[in-house]
């Protein structure tokens, strides 16, 4: 199978994330949970993950806290940090990890909202962020990168914005983090969320959140923690206040081991293969009769995702027969991202996602292309 | 007959703190270990730091560089 779904989760990870998660599972107890050595080894394990993500997003270590995913990170963050009545500013190009939690507090807790609204290109203007600006902008939540048309947002510039006006900045680093550059201190983020089974290559049920130090977040999830077992309420102490419940120990392992890969192979080659890859994918399927892309390609600073459709087909019949009839993995439909199709007027036909990875070829991209080519005579 | 003896107990807030000491010890045995928090003391975290008394200085010295923050040290008999 060629497999260019990579935006949805990456199928190939290194030998060493399977090799780390395997070892924990037989060797691994509980984090937190006594001094035992197996006790140990995962208390030590989840550190080292800790100190490897802090770093690399420019965080304190003890501010790392893991979650299954970033939709989690997500709602934690969102539903600690927002309170009824405050304003917040959003944008179009968001996915349903992001809207979902907004809009339940637009409905529930009087939260009023404003998206920033995409071009035909996907493309936001950042004056908007000004223009929409009120008294009581509580904060800013927006992607890092479009799930759906890969674009990349300055979040430098948007997070300069969000201090100078006293807000909150809470990004959603699912479609970047571990391919981009990403930087808490300069680029001004107050809570960055993040999921290890994309760019990162770690296991499924691995992410979290950094959160610089001074935010304080209200934890949703309260219970177990191994710490201040007297105390009738959750510790206030990071990283603890939002690690209720044992943690994914296994996953974490293999996350680490993820973060060693990243570090070895180096972010900057990684993003440039993948990029490369896209770009491949961009020139060879634009020259093909009948397709249309989605997004900004006048820069090729983006996420490694190129959205298309054929035709007027259903873009689900699309990757329906690049499956069938060519083994090629793709995402066709909504992608979780309803505002952006909106925007982009492809609601009702959505659009076919191809998204790269380290693990992708050239030569997959060529059969992709020739894919494509074949179904649009 | 097993003897108790007194102990430097260090306890902290979360384990993420203990674990800090443990890597900024660098396997330096004689500075201590991680053991269970004795149930005499009131602490927060389940994991607390053991060492013998002489080396109190030295725990301070690194928690310092280190920058861990500790709840406190208190000493213990233990066997």
């Amino acid at each position: 199978m060629i497999y260019l779904d990579n935006a949805a989760t990456t199928l190939h990870k290194p030998p060493a994330v399977i090799e780390a998660v395997t070892a924990a599972m037989n060797c691994m107890g509980n984090s937190s949970r006594g001094t035992h050595g197996s006790a140990l080894t995962a208390a030590r394990t989840v550190f080292a993950a800790r100190e490897k993500l802090a770093a690399l997003f420019g965080c304190q270590r003890d501010h790392v806290a893991f979650t299954a995913n970033s939709t989690e990170a997500l709602n934690i963050a969102i539903n600690g940090l927002i309170e009824p009545g405050d304003h917040v500013l959003s944008t179009d190009l968001e996915h349903n990890s992001v809207l979902r939690p907004l809009y339940r507090l637009e409905a529930e807790r009087q939260v009023i909202l404003d998206f920033l609204p995409a071009d035909k290109q996907g493309c936001i203007d950042y004056g908007a962020f000004a223009r929409l600006l009120r008294p009581n902008t509580r904060a800013i939540v927006c992607t890092h990168a479009s799930n759906l048309t890969g674009n990349v947002l300055d979040i430098a510039k948007i997070g300069a914005f969000a201090k100078a006006h006293g807000l909150l900045f809470i990004v959603d680093a699912s479609q970047t983090a571990g391919v981009f550059p990403i930087d808490m201190q300069s680029m001004c983020i107050d809570v960055l969320c993040f999921t290890g089974h994309k760019g990162m290559m770690g296991p499924q049920g691995t992410g979290g959140l950094c959160v610089r130090e001074g935010v304080c977040i209200r934890p949703w999830k309260v219970g177990g923690t191994g710490v201040q077992t007297y105390s009738r309420t959750q510790p206030a102490q990071y990283p603890t206040v939002l690690e209720a419940g044992t943690l994914n120990g296994h996953g974490i392992a293999g996350l680490s081991a993820a973060l060693d890969f990243l570090k070895e192979t180096g972010m900057d080659t990684i993003r440039k293969h993948e990029q490369a890859l896209a770009k491949r994918f961009y020139e060879g399927v634009t020259a093909i009769p009948g397709i249309t892309v989605y997004g900004d390609f006048s820069d090729w600073n983006r996420a490694p995702v190129v959205a298309l459709n054929l035709k007027d087909y259903d873009s689900g019949e699309v990757s329906d027969a690049l499956a069938v009839s060519y083994d090629i993995a793709t995402r066709p439909g909504a992608h979780c991202a309803p505002r952006l199709h909106a925007a982009l007027g492809t609601k009702e036909q959505g659009a076919v996602r191809f998204s790269f990875s380290w693990y992708n070829t050239q030569d997959e991209i060529d059969a992709a292309v020739r894919a494509l080519g074949e179904l649009a005579e | 007959m097993r003897v108790k003896t007194k102990k430097l107990i260090v306890t902290f807030a979360t384990t993420a703190a203990v674990m800090a000491l443990e890597q900024a010890c660098a396997s330096r045995e004689e500075l201590g270990r991680v053991i269970p928090t004795p149930q005499a003391i009131s602490a927060g975290c389940g994991l607390a730091w053991c060492a013998p008394i002489a080396q109190e200085a030295a725990l301070l010295r690194l928690m310092e560089e280190h920058a861990i923050a500790y709840d406190a040290m208190t000493l213990v008999d233990m066997y």
